[in-house]
């Protein structure tokens, strides 16, 4: 009761803290007065009565702090107080307040965005519930792509019964290509790109539709009639976001479809299973239709049980391996599997690789904020010193050391806060852009935004920064001796020099963190350029592709290879007329890019050899037409595939070197050359190769390229077309005239876009390019900030000796000597930062060395070029004080004082 | 007269004193109960006046005391301060605290003179 009557009380006094003030004044007043009065009864002079009253009551002032201290919120009055104060100071000084708030906005933001991509990628789970749950089943990293990270439609369903440890297991055919559907909208056809789910994939993974309904099991069955669910952005742009779509029914890929539901904005599939791609439609997967004998074409999802560990589900895994088929019509299939199925964490899968990188950005934009608090303890210290005098008068009248010191962190909380909400701003544009950028091969990158995680994270660091950068100047100001402070008016005493010392430690300790960011963004600067260097195997500038449309199918009952002789007739047609336009140069065709998808097709070997065990990852698989190595700038011994190699003809195969050097290896070959050998991929099914193919890097840039086979369109079954053109002109000048061509002949060819081979180069770096872009973008901040701080340092210390440098000048000392005095002094502390930034980075140099391509974490070169670097921005921040140190003139500076 | 030979006071002591002295006294001023706790304690107790200020406010704002404006004898407004039920039974609780400590500390510091002869008589118990 008496606590809250109390508290009442002081609340009373905070808001009408005015007017208690006033009444203490009254009572202060009225106790003089009562004691003048009792002292002039005793016989004393009005004047003498006054001094002694003054005397027993002690100081008016101290006795009205103790006063307020003692009624009211003692803290808030004195914050509110502060914050006046300090709002009033730091306007009287706008260039220190606008340069810390830059540095401190610059900073924080940087850490608020690259916060808000550790935070999406890393640390919050995927936007589904109870996301610890899900696992990714795959066999671990193999040569072989895709074919050998996914499974047959029998391996899943023996592992989604067999299994004990799974809710349910889901999966999606992994092998749709980018533009494989074809809408018809009035005239002309519209392309996207959809992905076939297994029935439960949506049920599992907990996605809700945004409207409408998700696959039911019989959405999946024989016979049943076609459905599709948009994606939320396809629905809004393809379809003016009709809020009565559902149950609409259009023409896709010639089969009327009905649209049962929309999705929510918030799940995107290939921002989670195939970053830097748009996927607009998901349709259902019948995994009793013609994909049966497919192969392998599942990747396997699953929900484990709740309180199953994932060694459990390892095990279990290990467990149900051996009796999962390839296919059960062949027993011999049957254990296939074994070792190849091994559940992760879906998380692991997804942003796993990328941990590294990641806490990379997250130090280097630390670095960046500690470098930033190193410049503004500098600056304030330099306002400090410039303001110790002000500090030892408040002292003097009776402020304590905690007030003052506190005073000087509400100085530093207000520019860290205006900091961190300029900050935010900055990192709500950086956010928002990097979330917009669709190309960027980065998972969950569309997700991308500020949250409350990040808001809470930024008032950390604000409060952290504030406490780093304040609390030095402030405990160094408010420990200052006071006499020496006061008497303290020629420069180049003691106290000052003590200053000087701690500014010099920390320029030294920032010139060194600025050189370890320059250094981690050289060698990531390097190895981009490395990758930019590798020969892919193919020339993608003045290439480019298009998805063509085609329809080989046959009525039933046709003669054998009459599908092929019909799409070989198209291919050839398409091929002519395109080859025809001016400008191209050569022309071809292929079912899939490289460094988009792939796959495998068992493992043909020399003729007459005995293939050896455990080999059975087969090559990746091309199916081309004549003309297409030429398109792709790709290098080719022995001879290109000719329309005259048909279904009727030698089936004919080009390899590539790596295969090549294989299989060499256990054939006997004269010179070790394939070419005119044959390869047996079957019983009665030999291969004659004609030609060696240059390797190409077919899934990434900065890894191997592994063993390819090439089969002619006019032989094997594509599973699709890519027109490949090379032109003498830029690509973006012919796409029309393609397009043209193409609808010439094929009215049902959608339009699709003219996409340049430089750019799937450009999307498999962007990752890369995007790390290295942001580590040098803080590299060259920090580097700017230390540019700074060696300035202000510098400029100050001139500052202070003006009168030292005027004595020796009138001594007979040059300009000249002064300014080299000046600059070598610069230098000597930058050496010294240097120094220590390059062993720092010797020694953590290894925490990048997973991200670099070719390139040692002690690169030689990186280092020298960075201190370099280094040392020049220094020279150049110290010429500017040497150069005003240089034109002192003498008598001007004796005069000063 | 050299500070040196005047107490200061414990922390806490003041607001006992000032209760006691308004319990004594009735309704008094700021200045009136300074002056009263100098004279009682014949100028030995080291106090700046102003700090009485504190410990009134800090009382009233326990409700131990209350406060009204007034006009003094020699006809002056100041503010009167008397002590309320509340703070007699805290006087009257902090009153025993203190009468405990003295007799501890006299106790304690007592020790000294006739220590001898206590501890010889008990450790002679025959």
């Amino acid at each position: 009761m008496s606590r809250l009557r109390r508290a009442g009380g002081r609340l009373r006094a905070l808001f009408t803290g005015r007017s208690l003030d006033e009444e203490l004044d009254d009572e202060l007043a009225a106790h003089i007065d009562l004691a003048v009065d009792a002292y002039i009864e005793r016989g004393m002079t009005a004047e003498q009565a006054r001094r002694r009253a003054m005397i027993e009551f002690g100081g008016i002032q101290q006795a009205r702090e103790h006063h307020r201290e003692a009624r009211g919120f003692m803290h808030f009055d004195i914050l509110l107080q502060d914050l006046k104060y300090t709002l009033r100071t730091l306007g009287r000084d706008p260039g220190f307040t606008a340069i810390a708030v830059l540095i401190l906005a610059l900073a924080i933001g940087a850490n608020i965005a690259v916060f808000s991509v550790v935070n999406t990628l890393m640390l919050r789970p995927l936007p589904f519930p109870h996301a610890q749950q899900l696992v990714w089943i795959a066999p671990p990293p193999t040569k072989c792509g895709l074919s050998c990270a996914t499974y047959s439609t029998d391996a899943y369903d023996e592992f989604r019964a067999g299994s004990r440890s799974y809710q349910d297991v889901t999966g999606y055919f992994a092998f749709s290509s980018a533009g494989n559907l074809s809408l018809k909208l009035g005239s002309a056809p519209v392309t996207a790109t959809s992905i076939d789910v297994i029935a439960n994939f949506f049920p599992l993974l907990g996605v809700q539709p945004a409207i409408g309904r998700v696959f039911t099991e019989d959405d999946a069955r024989n016979g049943a009639s076609p459905v599709i669910l948009l994606s939320n952005a396809w629905w809004k742009r393809q379809f003016n976001a009709d809020p009565n779509i559902v149950g609409k029914a259009f023409d896709m890929n010639g089969h009327q479809t009905t649209v049962i539901g929309v999705l929510r904005a918030s799940f995107d599939f290939g921002a989670v299973f195939a970053p830097g791609t748009k996927v607009d439609a998901i349709t259902p997967l019948n995994l009793y239709g013609p994909p049966r004998d497919w192969g392998n074409i599942i990747t396997l999802i699953g929900r484990l049980k709740p309180g199953v560990s994932l060694a459990q589900a390892r095990n279990d895994a290990e467990r149900v391996a051996p009796t999962m088929c390839w296919n059960n019509k062949q027993p011999q299939t049957c254990g296939d599997y074994k070792g190849a199925v091994v559940p992760v964490p879906l998380k692991d899968y997804i942003s796993g690789k990328l941990r590294r990188a990641l806490v990379v950005l997250w130090c280097a934009v630390g670095a960046i904020l500690l470098i930033a608090c190193v410049n503004l303890s500098n600056l304030l210290l330099a306002r400090s010193a410039a303001r110790s005098k002000e500090f030892a008068m408040r002292g003097a009248l009776g402020a304590s050391r905690g007030r003052i010191v506190r005073q000087l962190m509400t100085e530093s909380l207000i520019l860290s806060g205006a900091g961190a909400g300029f900050g935010l701003l900055l990192a709500f544009t950086l956010v928002g852009w990097l979330a917009n950028q669709g190309a960027i091969a980065l998972p969950l990158l569309g997700t991308l935004r500020i949250d409350g995680a990040a808001l809470g994270w930024t008032v950390l660091i604000a409060v952290s920064a504030a406490v780093l950068f304040g609390l030095m100047p402030g405990l160094r100001m408010a420990g200052g001796n006071l006499h020496e402070s006061l008497k303290d008016t020629s420069a180049g005493s003691g106290h000052s020099r003590k200053h000087e010392r701690i500014r010099s430690i920390l320029v030294v300790s920032e010139v060194a963190l600025a050189c370890m960011l320059l250094v981690g963004a050289g060698l990531l600067l390097r190895s981009f350029m490395h990758v930019l260097d590798v020969d892919l195997g193919f020339q993608p500038e003045r290439s480019a592709a298009i998805k063509v449309d085609y329809d080989d199918s046959v009525p039933p009952g046709s003669p054998d290879g009459a599908s092929i002789q019909k799409r070989t007739a198209i291919f050839q047609q398409v091929l002519s007329r395109v080859g025809a336009i001016p400008g191209v140069e050569a022309s071809g065709i292929v079912d899939y890019l490289p460094l988009s998808q792939n796959r495998a097709w068992g493992l043909p070997f020399p003729k007459g050899v005995k293939r050896p065990e455990g080999i059975d990852n087969g090559p990746l698989v091309y199916v081309v037409t004549q003309g297409y190595l030429r398109a792709m700038g790709t290098g080719l011994r022995g001879r290109d595939f000719a329309w005259s190699d048909g279904p009727k003809s030698e089936p004919v195969v080009m390899i590539n070197q790596s295969f090549a050097r294989f299989l060499a290896n256990y054939a006997n070959w004269p010179n070790r050359d394939p070419v005119g050998q044959l390869l047996s991929s079957g019983p009665n099914n030999d291969l004659r190769v004609v030609g060696v193919v240059d390797d190409v890097h077919e899934e990434n840039v900065d890894g191997e390229a592994g063993w390819q086979i090439y089969y002619p369109a006019t032989q094997a079954g594509p599973s699709g077309a890519e027109l490949v053109v090379r032109t003498t002109l830029p690509p973006a000048v012919l796409a029309n005239t393609v397009l043209r061509t193409l609808r010439d002949l094929n009215p049902q060819q959608p339009l699709a876009e003219f996409i340049p081979i430089q750019s799937l180069v450009d999307h498999a770096n962007s990752p890369r390019r995007f790390f290295m872009f942001l580590v040098a973008a803080f590299a060259g901040l920090g580097l700017l900030l230390a540019a700074l701080g060696i300035y202000g340092v510098i400029s100050y210390t001139v500052t202070r000796q003006t009168q030292e440098i005027g004595i020796r000048m009138a001594l007979g000392a040059s300009a000249h000597l002064v300014e080299r005095q000046v600059l070598m002094s610069t230098l000597r502390l930058t050496l010294v930062g240097v120094s220590l930034g390059a062993f720092a980075s010797l020694a953590t140099a290894k925490l990048i060395a997973s991200l670099l391509f070719a390139t040692s974490p002690w690169d030689g070169v990186t280092y020298v070029a960075m201190a370099a670097a280094l040392l020049a921005v220094a020279a150049l921040s110290g010429y500017i004080p040497a150069r005003r140190a240089a034109r002192i003139s003498p008598m001007v500076a004796l005069r000063a004082n | 007269m050299p500070s040196s030979s005047k107490l200061d006071l414990l922390q806490g002591t003041l607001d006992l004193m000032v209760l006691q002295t308004l319990t004594a006294m009735g309704s008094l001023h700021g200045y009136g109960i300074a002056r009263r706790i100098e004279q009682v304690s014949g100028n030995q107790v080291l106090l700046n006046q102003g700090t009485i200020y504190a410990s009134l406010v800090r009382l009233e704002q326990r409700g131990w005391i209350k406060s009204e404006w007034g006009i003094s004898g020699n006809n002056r407004k100041a503010k009167f301060y008397s002590i309320t039920k509340a703070g007699r039974r805290q006087l009257a609780v902090d009153a025993r605290h203190w009468e405990r400590l003295t007799g501890v500390m006299d106790r304690v510091l007592g020790m000294g003179k006739d220590a001898g002869e206590a501890i010889g008589e008990s450790e002679n118990p025959a």
